[in-house]
């Protein structure tokens, strides 16, 4: 498959590294040559240089014999002219633009047909949405969804003290009373793939899939503390501080944004009538302390600077913060930031990149595709989710008999409403949806790839 | 630097050669050369031991490989093939010195395509055809050919650009569709495809299979090794016509082809490098055609030898069919010129190519401009497009150290007292990978005069033509091998 990435950025980039990664035909647009040739030297990509805007350049790229066209530079006119043009070239190709301004998020559907655009991702909005989602369901450091909403892999820190301690995966069930299942393992930076003997340690973070009510009795049972965010500290005032504190005022939680430009904190105090906007620097520990970090429920570091929000985070921890979430934009799955109390991260250009290849996956193969996938364990495992169709192999045959690539987990089955957590003697028929957990060093792009 | 992947790497090169020298131990075989069956047989096996050694010693490697690597990797897999390419003239005893095999087999692979030797007729076929054999693959590149066959996990990483970049000749190579194997393969495509049609119309011309085969592979890598003593004098005049018409395409770049494969021909007829190459060409053959009236019986026999001989030395194959030295000194120097330009970029050729004379002449314009009006931006321009200022800074620099190497190769080869003419034509007709120049080292001579010293630097010479230079000369700082 042929794929276009207008704008060689930190979303472009990072899309360049995937989906070279699985091999299609990529060509990469930018208007500063430097960039192009850093990315050409380290994936297998062709480079035009020039405005993606411009159908000279569009021409360059070939566009007449692309099936994909991505355009994420950093200007919304720019992407919505780009797929235009494209759209305009080649009937044929899919488009997906990134739009970030929130006065046109407004406008998608109408956008949509207008500029002949297959999907429009906005990375802040998606960073809001999943902050969100973190803040509605604290205790666990991160939360994917799959088929739609009944399965959810969520990310677990072994605390010390906890039941979860030195507890082999065997006796799991028995301690904590309800069903769910550990499919991946991360450990000194390490992920491991467990079988039943496998005994959990302080520090590990697990990855657990189990149905939401099934979490719920979870945290439960392990006296993870689950008590709903009442007031809300962001720090900096980005586009995700918006669409984050306006879903948190819509859901009737006080939000604190700290922000230093003194323009932007009059448009924010404009936009949103009901959040406190303070004007003031947030590495300042004493307007922190002075606006109530210590009593706030949740802490929402989203400047900038990356140093900064771990290092605001880290201050948030000391004043005993129960929920802290670090925005990280440049450092890629660090582990040495992992290894730090900096609670759950969030990174925008991963979240949009990871819903482009999903999309790019399900284009590639319209039947049998992966419908979603997610980036576990800083991204040394993936949670792929499926459907199974006719071309499945091996319906209504128990797990037990089947064989299964090494590395490669069921972690779950849902038929209709229902989902179970497999074990030996489930079977998916026709119409389910699997969810499959693998390591990131082996692609699968199909549910039949995971047989041996 | 990582050593375990670059022994991987060259480890798979030696194979390939191994693999290559297969039909010339095959035809040794036929023809009943039982010291070239030897030779070959030897080579082989040897390139074949050390290439697993080299695979078992590199085992597990990381895959870390950035651009130093890659460069680094370039210039010794040259360095390795070129060593090795020479055991089975030294093993057989066709040539006993181990610098002068050494000397014909760098001019090989470089398609240089000076000889050491002063009788060609009286070597074994076997030998003949892995002469002419190591034009054609030098002529589009032995790593190239890697990534063309390799699989394409290896090529997934974006150091092979530095490979195809350092293979393949021109101030910006880039790649002709988004996937570096298949990029590598229509190229070979290509090249595969226009050396067949060439044997094709060889042997309509009456040539025999071997000579044809032979012939085609020379004008193919631009290399210029003949089979007989007077090249291709000998044969007929449509022969020689081909010769001249192939020697001419083999010295386009090779993206104008793929242009023309996916029907973009304006953009081939536009493309300005092709315009200045033909132009010169005809311009030249004209000149020389007019400088050397009255020295051959008709108009038709002037013009096929101007052409012949223009179309040669400008791609830098150097064959020829008449002994050009006699010529007026005004056609001499046309050819001379001709030399240090060399062919197009991103072509078999070698030299200091036409894209980069064109860079280098707009630059100039555009500084002599500058002078009349100071505050005027200009920005230089190729084929509509503009060029990088890194880019030109990059060709002003290439030209310096161009001429540079030459001085200093001059000098160094001076120390065997040979004419000015000869020195300097010694040195120009290496470095550009012509073959041929002019006095004692003239179409009819050979470089077998010169001593081991100047045989060796003109060795590094070739290299460093053939590789732009580059992937040679940063063998030889200290900077390369600190660990780090």
């Amino acid at each position: 498959m042929k794929i276009i990435i207008a704008g060689d950025g930190k979303v472009g980039s990072t899309l360049a590294k995937q989906l070279s990664a699985e091999g299609y035909d990529l060509t990469l647009i930018d208007e500063k040559s430097k960039v192009l040739e850093m990315s050409e030297e380290r994936y297998d990509i062709m480079a035009v240089q020039g405005n993606c805007a411009e159908m000279e350049v569009l021409d360059r790229a070939n566009v007449k014999e692309a099936d994909l066209l991505i355009a994420v530079t950093n200007a919304d006119e720019i992407n919505l002219l780009c797929c235009m043009l494209a759209h305009g070239m080649n009937a044929k190709i899919h488009t997906i633009a990134r739009v970030r301004n929130p006065e046109y998020t407004k406008q998608v559907y109408e956008m949509r047909g207008l500029f002949g655009i297959s999907m429009m991702i906005n990375p802040e909005g998606r960073a809001a949405t999943e902050i969100g989602r973190l803040i509605k369901y604290p205790g666990f450091l991160k939360r994917d969804t799959f088929a739609k909403g009944r399965v959810e892999i969520v990310e677990l820190r072994v605390e010390s003290g906890s039941k979860l301690c030195d507890l082999t995966l065997n006796d799991l069930g028995s301690v904590i009373k309800c069903s769910i299942l550990v499919c991946a393992v991360l450990r000194d930076g390490k992920a491991i793939a467990p079988n039943g003997h496998f005994t959990l340690k302080e520090n590990d973070r697990i990855f657990v899939t189990a149905s939401p009510t099934n979490l719920t009795m979870l945290l439960k049972n392990l006296g993870i503390i689950t008590h709903k965010a009442k007031r809300v500290m962001i720090c900096g005032g980005s586009r995700i501080s918006y669409y984050l504190a306006q879903a948190l005022l819509g859901s009737g939680i006080s939000v604190v944004i700290i922000e230093r430009d003194m323009d932007r904190c009059k448009q924010l105090a404009t936009a949103l009538p009901e959040a406190d906007i303070i004007n003031g620097d947030a590495s300042n520990e004493f307007l922190l302390d002075q606006e109530g970090i210590a009593n706030c429920d949740v802490l929402v570091t989203l400047t900038g600077v990356d140093e900064m929000n771990a290092m605001i985070s880290l201050y948030g921890n000391s004043c005993g913060v129960p929920q802290i979430i670090t925005k990280i934009a440049r450092i890629e799955n660090s582990t040495l930031l992992n290894s730090l109390p900096i609670g759950s991260v969030i990174s925008p250009k991963q979240l949009s990149s990871n819903a482009i290849v999903r999309y790019v996956r399900a284009l590639r193969n319209q039947a049998g595709a992966a419908r979603a996938i997610h980036y576990i364990a800083d991204g040394q495992a993936e949670a792929i989710e499926f459907l199974v169709d006719e071309n499945t192999l091996h319906c209504g045959e128990p797990l037990k008999q089947l064989h299964i690539k090494k590395n490669v987990l069921v972690a779950s089955i849902t038929s209709g409403l229902k989902n179970t957590i497999p074990n030996g003697d489930s079977v998916f028929e026709k119409g389910n949806t699997v969810l499959i957990v693998t390591s990131a060093k082996q692609v699968i792009y199909s549910l039949n790839d995971i047989f041996e | 630097m990582n050593y375990k992947m670059m022994g991987k790497f060259i480890s798979r090169i030696l194979l390939v050669e191994a693999v290559f020298m297969v039909p010339a131990l095959l035809i040794s075989v036929f023809s009943g050369e039982m010291k070239s069956v030897l030779g070959f047989s030897l080579s082989i096996l040897i390139i074949f031991l050390l290439a697993i050694f080299l695979h078992l010693i590199c085992g597990n490697s990381s895959k870390s490989f950035y651009a130093r690597e890659g460069l680094v990797c370039v210039g010794l897999s040259w360095i390795v093939i070129s060593f090795l390419g020479c055991l089975p003239f030294v093993i057989s005893g066709a040539i006993p010195n181990f610098v002068d095999a050494l000397f014909e087999t760098v001019s090989g692979f470089t398609t240089t395509g000076a000889t050491i030797l002063n009788e060609v007729e009286g070597m074994p076929y076997g030998l003949l055809y892995w002469r002419s054999f190591t034009h054609w693959i030098g002529g589009m590149g032995v790593l190239v050919f890697v990534l063309a066959i390799g699989s394409s996990g290896d090529s997934k990483s974006g150091f092979t650009m530095h490979l195809l970049r350092a293979e393949s000749p021109g101030p910006k190579v880039g790649k002709l569709v988004p996937k570096m194997k298949t990029t590598a393969e229509i190229l070979y495509a290509i090249y595969i495809i226009l050396t067949v049609i060439n044997i094709i119309f060889l042997l309509i011309g009456k040539m025999p299979l071997f000579d044809a085969v032979c012939t085609a592979l020379g004008t193919a890598g631009t290399g210029g090794f003949g089979i007989k003593n007077d090249s291709i004098a000998g044969y007929s005049p449509y022969i020689q016509n081909v010769c001249t018409i192939f020697m001419l395409l083999f010295g386009v770049n090779f993206s104008c082809f793929y242009m023309l494969l996916i029907k973009q021909v304006k953009s081939v007829w536009k493309d300005e490098e092709l315009r200045f190459y033909l132009g010169t060409v005809l311009a030249s053959i004209a000149l020389i055609a007019w400088n050397i009236r009255g020295f051959y019986g008709t108009i038709e026999e002037t013009i096929r030898h101007a052409a012949f001989q223009v179309a040669s030395i400008v791609t830098t194959t150097g064959y020829a069919t008449t002994d050009f030295d006699l010529w007026p000194a005004f056609s001499k120097m046309i050819l001379l010129m001709l030399m240090l330009v060399g062919a197009c970029a991103g072509s078999t050729g070698g030299g200091f190519k036409f894209g980069r004379l064109l860079l280098i002449l707009k630059s100039i314009k555009r500084n002599v401009q500058q002078v009349l009006k100071p505050q005027k931006i200009q920005v230089v321009r190729v084929n509509g497009q503009s060029i990088d200022e890194r880019v030109l800074e990059n060709t002003n620099a290439y030209l310096a150290i161009y001429v540079i190497i030459i001085v200093v190769s001059c000098i160094l080869v001076a120390v065997d007292e040979f004419s000015l003419t000869t020195n300097i034509s010694a040195v120009i007709a290496c470095f550009n990978n012509i073959g041929p120049g002019f006095d004692a080292v003239g179409a009819t001579c050979s470089f077998s005069g010169f001593g081991y010293f100047s045989k060796l630097v003109l060795i590094v010479d070739m290299l460093a033509g053939r590789l732009e230079i580059f992937p040679i000369f940063i063998l030889f700082l200290r900077d390369t091998w600190k660990h780090r």
